[in-house]
């Protein structure tokens, strides 16, 4: 194992692939010489060359419909949005193309395409720069969805996703790229659709999606001292969404709190319960959703503090089931 | 000729949803895709089964696709807006307008990265000219001199509204905004969009980069095969364009310089005639997909 950054292993994973496979590039805005506008790139133009690391227009459309197109050729092209935001600007080739060239051409056509992106949300970059709805996705079939928590997961799915079939938006969190964790060394990867319990517990099952799997572990820290063990779960992937593995929780502590950074409403939460309500309804003595309320992300640092899902949210709502 | 069989075969109720016809416009697609060699490629569009006849892709495959039966180029998956042959060179069309321009110049990529010397032609109308996609897609494709040709279709109709009231400036003058030539063809002739083509495919082919090409042209039917096409224009209107018809002209010409008798027309008339009465019974004949296509296809 190594300790390295959030960001460390996203790049670690980028050149280890860009190695092993010349079909493997990378386009997008500011991702040669600036490295990405989170350095997440940094470096990678050096190794591999302007062909290979490919700066674009601010054409968010054009980065996602060229990537198709250089798919469907070949290619497996990793190409970085910059906030998750912006992905509206590219709703056309993401929604409407990319996710349906295999179902439409009946299967004669494969668009391995790889979106990396990230939210912003806790940075205090307004309502425009901080949105977080991988749920929107999750409602467009034909697109795997990824949401890393840690170094080690961050590597082992990205490099999961390029070397894949399907196209995959892979969604980073800007707030944990300068978190460390340790990785395994050497290759490895993470396989699509299997969430990891990143800590057992018996009395209430949380399931957390990326910045907020942290603060779930934070949150169990606090019960413990308080003698109750929470479960946390990390789906890792939404897309495919290992719901076999919540349900075993959920019927092991009868009690299922979600958490992100979505807004509420038909956010992950929503979906995960709907499921386990579904299949498990007779186990369940207690749900609670934890999300950013259904208003746009505020600016005023105190403002975002009141918006934002963390910790304590989480420690209220076990509380809360637990009474 | 096919598209007439597509007009009848919808009022039979035996090709459902949506279907544009492409009459009036054949000299484009002919024109086009006779200046295309071996190995180069074809992005089209919802009014793209001139553009699948043009490419070669057989009569029984279009037909069943437009029916949503098994043997459809896509299986029936896709429909009368999406073909796929990549045996035809046909990578892909889209049925979302413009949506196919960025997808175009990610085939062109792949081509020069790949260092060959094919070229892909991307066809469009002129409502796609007005898309976000399109400025987008050949901005990229001229910064990275890709070996694309951009095909205008203008038909002069964006479903209802004309040209003039929604598009500033000629199509073919947008080129020079992205550093590009812009060439103009005579879309009602053959030759002259052949033409023109040759000289873009050539460009694309040599490095030089991409190149918009308008097709001046007309669509004798409606948007679609629901609509008259009379709500916007006049039947006089549509009359004029009809005089001008690319094929009748092509036909003349060819017999007044005895390139060809009326004979030898009539021949290729009556071949084309009972090929497509083969592909529509074929078709007819097919069987719905199975049910358990549904998911096949979702994920790779």
């Amino acid at each position: 194992m190594t300790t390295i950054s959030y960001a460390q292993a996203i790049r670690d994973a980028l050149a280890e692939e860009m190695r092993r496979d010349k079909k493997v590039f990378i386009l997008g805005e500011d991702v040669g010489k600036f490295g990405g506008a989170f350095k997440v790139t940094k470096g990678l133009l050096d190794e591999f060359g302007p062909e290979r690391v490919r700066d674009t227009p601010l054409s968010e459309n054009a980065i996602i419909g060229a990537a198709t197109g250089v798919a469907v050729m070949g290619y497996r092209p990793v190409a970085e949005i910059m906030y998750m935001d912006f992905l509206h600007e590219c709703s056309d080739q993401l929604v409407n193309h990319l996710p349906k060239m295999h179902f439409m051409t009946g299967g004669k056509l494969t668009a391995p395409v790889v979106i990396r992106t990230q939210y912003s949300l806790g940075r205090n970059t307004g309502a425009q720069h901080s949105q977080f709805f991988p749920s929107f996705y999750m409602n467009t079939p034909g697109i795997m969805v990824a949401t890393p928590s840690t170094p080690a997961d961050a590597k082992g799915l990205l490099k999961a996703a390029i070397r894949g079939s399907n196209p995959v938006l892979f969604v980073e969190c800007a707030a944990l790229y300068g978190r460390h964790g340790e990785v395994p060394e050497g290759d490895y990867v993470i396989p699509f659709g299997k969430a990891d319990i990143k800590r057992p517990g018996n009395d209430a099952t949380v399931v957390a999606v990326s910045r907020m799997v942290g603060e779930a572990l934070l949150a169990a820290d606090a019960l413990a001292s308080e003698g109750i063990s929470i479960e946390v779960i990390d789906p890792r992937t939404l897309v495919p969404l290992d719901t076999d593995t919540i349900l075993s929780s959920v019927k092991k502590t009868a009690r299922l709190i979600t958490a992100e950074d979505s807004c509420s409403t038909c956010g992950v939460g929503a979906e995960v319960v709907a499921r386990v309500t579904e299949r498990a309804m007779d186990y369940l003595e207690g749900v609670e959703r934890i999300a950013c309320p259904d208003i746009p992300a505020p600016f005023s640092p105190p403002l975002q503090k009141a918006y934002m899902p963390g910790k304590d949210t989480i420690v209220t709502a076990v509380k809360k089931l637990m009474s | 000729m096919l598209e007439e069989e597509v007009v009848e075969l919808f009022k039979q109720g035996l090709i459902p949803g949506l279907a544009h016809p492409y009459i009036g416009q054949e000299a484009v697609a002919a024109g086009v895709c006779a200046a295309l060699g071996e190995g180069d490629l074809v992005v089209s569009n919802h009014r793209g089964h001139g553009h699948s006849v043009a490419k070669g892709v057989p009569e029984r495959a279009i037909l069943s696709e437009l029916m949503g039966k098994d043997a459809g180029m896509c299986l029936g998956l896709g429909g009368s807006m999406h073909s796929t042959d990549l045996q035809a060179g046909i990578i892909f069309s889209t049925a979302i307008v413009g949506g196919g321009i960025p997808l175009a110049v990610g085939v062109a990529l792949a081509l020069q990265m790949d260092k060959k010397t094919n070229c892909v032609v991307c066809f469009f109308g002129d409502g796609a000219t007005n898309t976000g996609a399109f400025h987008e897609a050949l901005n990229l494709a001229a910064v990275w001199k890709l070996p694309v040709v951009f095909v205008c279709e203008n038909n002069h109709y964006a479903v209802s509204v004309p040209v003039s009231k929604s598009t500033s400036a000629s199509i073919a003058q947008r080129g020079q905004a992205y550093g590009i030539p812009g060439l103009f063809a005579n879309g009602m002739n053959v030759l002259d969009v052949y033409a023109v083509a040759l000289e873009a495919i050539s460009r694309a082919k040599k490095g030089e980069g991409p190149t918009l090409v308008e097709c001046e042209t007309y669509r004798y039917k409606g948007h679609g095969v629901y609509d008259s096409g009379l709500d916007y224009r006049t039947q006089q209107e549509v009359d004029d364009w009809m005089k001008r018809d690319p094929i009748q002209a092509f036909e003349r010409k060819l017999t007044e310089e005895k390139l060809a008798t009326v004979e030898e027309l009539d021949a290729i008339r009556s071949k084309v005639k009972s090929r497509l009465a083969e592909a529509v019974a074929f078709a007819k004949d097919r069987p719905y997909p199975p049910n358990d296509l549904l998911a096949k296809f979702v994920w790779a």
